[in-house]
């Protein structure tokens, strides 16, 4: 034996699982509705997304050069936070505004925090409620989508989104096939339950937390009186549900921390929807309950194996 | 006492992953390596008090020929391989890195056996544990554990189960698969021996689903005249590392919990090794103590994969050499399991009790990755088997935090490697938890100390 060998500690096999195959992962499963997104509200929409994911790959290399790091963008995180930044945002919203919006999540939120794995919000959600508290009109002026009903418009160039408009504008259908206003990822909720089934098969993410967000969401609908299956279906529960509060980083990683998390952000989405000023509540509560994982999770630490409070039928 | 029930199928086991089984050898009848011209004995191949020799330079020594023992009671006593001629008692490097001492033997290639080699006379409980102790038998799945201490179960212990590992978790590993199908009456003779001895009415043998004809050849002796009250009986489970866990078989077997810091007596089970059970039965039939053992010789690397029979202490490249030698420079050696293994400096070390495999994988095989940052995915919470969170503990071990190491029970952590295999970003999480588990007993033995101190 003339070379020398490799020794290290165990184990020496490795799974083929890697941060660059889940990110890919995530994207596919965007991909339907950034096309959905393209037919409801035409190419201005892959513009926009395109805008976005260029910045955001750009913003991540530029930033980790000056801080003397390693590069990361061949881990397509930039890629997913760039492309779920620009779903979140309405068709005609100015190109420097949605830049600007990137440089808070990829610069602000995640490298000055560390990086990949180290934000303790989820950036591109950090990202649309700067803007929207920022450019509040610009962030809240909905361009007509295609098909979508007479009633809801409220000029030649501005739809009411499904949570403003009077009720009865919109059918279920409507909402299921994107054919209303809104931000051009949220629309149309075929496209986003479909990722979401894609994410679960591909075990990228547990349902646990889309399941509970929802169904919490739905209760709560019921208890304060909206119509469940409406709300569900409108604004951004979807793609927040699916999408944003199962971010890895951003959420727990116990089982019972992913509940806690979900609950907390399904009663909040609709405590705001009913009760606050602004028609949507779905950045926020997510906002809120990311800043509580550290907290859900030291209080969720599952029980071991072989960890007995006394008790259990030993002598079976 | 309730009545004792065998489950029908497993019960559920969290965590595990699916490693690549690779069971090359699976089908391959086992070969057996002519005598060595010269074997290394270490003295510590159990875990343990190390023996101290019994013979010196010069001496001859026959085969089975006792030549260290120890009076500690967690030891092993060793026996010459080889007849021939002690060469040399020298420090040698174990593979795990640390000098031990070792008797050399040179062989005279007559293989002559001792002439106090005669089979034990077995009549109680005690004459077993004597006779198992003499017989130098560790367990031969890996840990080496000396199964006379394994069999000698406290009083205030009650075991009403025995399971026999045959999960063979590990990838590549098929010493085990090829125990039970060339020796299978060895083993349900074992079985029912030690059964009789400890008076234990339920013995569950779990085996993988991946061994067809294994559980077949079990099941047709388990089900025939020998076992007349039907109190053995095969348990096939399900094929994903680690199941063969002391600690998860027994749940898989008894739906029954290890407590933290207990040994499977407190579950009420003993767990024994298919080979080390199988061996009993043939030590008490002819008296040979533990000389040789089977081991499977695979890898990407390795010509020929085959099982090989050895004489324990033979070279580890004279059996590699024996079986083809390698096809390419192997990038990992490595004794034992790919998850769990020790990989070696060089080949230059020697076959020891409870080696199961020697593996030359290759670079393509045992690829090194760096590690990224984490992105808190929680696969590894998935994939731990003891339902712990190895991303937390890892963490706190590379802070050096104490107390976030207690929090999350890093002693509960049994080193199987699911957190790195599966963890995406490629971190070397059981590897660190390692680490932490080590700054633990530090601080717990400094702990001690600063008390005694204290007290003076």
């Amino acid at each position: 034996m003339e070379q020398k060998l490799h020794v290290s500690s165990s184990p020496h096999f490795k799974g083929n699982n890697s941060t660059r195959r889940i990110m890919l992962d995530v994207i596919i499963a965007l991909c339907p509705a950034a096309i959905a997104a393209c037919v409801i509200f035409g190419l201005r929409s892959l513009v926009l997304i395109a805008i976005c994911v260029a910045t955001c790959v750009l913003l991540e290399y530029v930033s980790r050069k000056i801080m003397k790091r390693d590069a990361t963008i061949g881990d397509l995180s930039a890629v997913v936070t760039g492309l779920l930044l620009a779903l979140n945002l309405p068709v005609d919203i100015n190109p420097l505004i949605a830049m600007f919006g990137c440089l808070i999540a990829i610069v602000v939120v995640k490298q000055m925090f560390g990086g990949i794995g180290m934000n303790f919000v989820n950036p591109a959600l950090a990202a649309r409620i700067v803007l929207l508290v920022s450019f509040p009109s610009a962030m809240m002026h909905w361009a007509p989508a295609l098909g979508a009903p007479a009633a809801a418009a409220i000029d030649a160039t501005t739809s009411a989104t499904p949570l403003v408009a009077e009720a009865g504008t919109y059918s279920y259908i409507d909402l299921l096939l994107g054919r209303c206003g809104g931000s051009i990822g949220e629309v149309c909720a075929v496209v986003l339950i479909l990722g979401g089934i894609y994410l679960v098969i591909r075990k990228v993410i547990s349902p646990i937390i889309p399941c509970v967000y929802l169904a919490t969401a739905a209760l709560m609908s019921l208890i304060v009186g909206l119509d469940p299956l409406y709300q569900l279906l409108s604004g951004g529960v979807l793609l927040g549900a699916i999408f944003m509060a199962t971010d890895y980083t951003t959420s727990p990683v116990t089982k019972w921390g992913k509940v806690i998390f979900a609950v907390g952000c399904g009663f909040f989405t609709i405590m705001l929807r009913q009760f606050s000023n602004m028609p949507e509540g779905v950045s926020f509560s997510i906002l809120l309950m990311n800043i509580l994982v550290p907290l859900i999770e030291r209080a969720t630490v599952p029980r071991t194996l072989g960890y007995i409070k006394k008790k259990k039928g030993e002598q079976k | 006492m309730a009545e004792l029930s065998f489950p029908k199928r497993p019960y559920r086991t969290k965590g595990g992953v699916h490693a690549p089984h690779n069971k090359n050898t699976a089908h391959k009848e086992s070969v057996v390596l002519p005598v060595p011209a010269l074997v290394a004995l270490p003295m510590t191949q159990h875990i343990g008090a190390p023996c101290k020799p019994m013979v010196k330079v010069g001496d001859t020594v026959d085969v089975g020929q006792q030549i260290a023992g120890s009076d500690a009671f967690v030891s092993a006593p060793i026996h010459a391989s080889v007849s021939g001629k002690v060469k040399k008692i020298d420090k040698i490097t174990m593979p795990d890195g640390s000098k031990v001492d070792a008797i050399f033997i040179e062989s005279d290639g007559e293989q002559r056996l001792s002439p106090d080699i005669k089979p034990p006379q077995v009549d109680s409980l005690s004459d077993l544990i004597t006779a198992v102790r003499d017989s130098g038998l560790v367990g031969l799945g890996g840990a080496g554990f000396p199964t006379a201490v394994k069999l000698n179960i406290p009083s205030d212990k009650h075991v009403d189960t025995l399971i026999i590992n045959v999960a063979e978790c590990e990838p590549y590993i098929t010493s085990d698969h090829r125990e039970i199908l060339e020796n299978s009456w060895d083993v349900i003779s074992g079985i029912i021996t030690v059964k009789e001895f400890l008076n234990i009415h339920r013995v569950i043998i779990g085996i993988e689903n991946n061994k067809p004809d294994a559980i077949k050849a079990l099941r047709e002796i388990a089900d025939s005249s020998v076992d007349p009250e039907d109190e053995i009986r095969v348990l096939p489970i399900k094929a994903t590392y680690p199941q063969g866990a002391e600690k998860i078989l027994i749940k898989a077997c008894t739906g029954r919990e290890v407590p933290v810091g207990g040994l499977p007596s407190d579950a009420g089970c003993l767990v024994m090794n298919v080979g080390s059970i199988a061996f009993i039965a043939r030590y008490l039939k002819t008296g040979i103590p533990l000389i040789s053992r089977r081991l499977t010789v695979d890898g990407g690397c390795i010509e020929n994969p085959v099982n090989v029979i050895v004489p324990i202490g033979t070279p580890i490249k004279e059996v590699i050499d024996f079986v083809g030698g390698y096809k390419e420079q192997p990038y990992k050696l490595i004794m034992g399991g790919p998850m769990m293994g020790i990989s070696l400096p060089n080949d230059e070390l020697y076959v020891l009790k409870q080696n199961n495999a020697i593996l030359a994988l290759s670079e393509k095989e045992a690829k090194f990755n760096e590690p990224s940052a984490c992105i808190r995915c929680g696969k590894c919470l998935d994939a731990c088997p003891m339902r712990l969170q190895p991303l937390e503990l890892a963490n706190a071990a590379n802070r050096g935090d104490i107390d976030g190491l207690k929090l999350y029970n890093a002693m509960n952590c049994m080193e199987c490697g699911c957190c790195s295999f599966t963890c995406p970003a490629k971190r070397h999480l059981v590897q660190n938890i390692r680490v932490g588990k080590a700054l633990l007993q530090k601080a717990k033995r400094e702990a001690v100390a600063a008390s005694k101190g204290g007290k003076k």
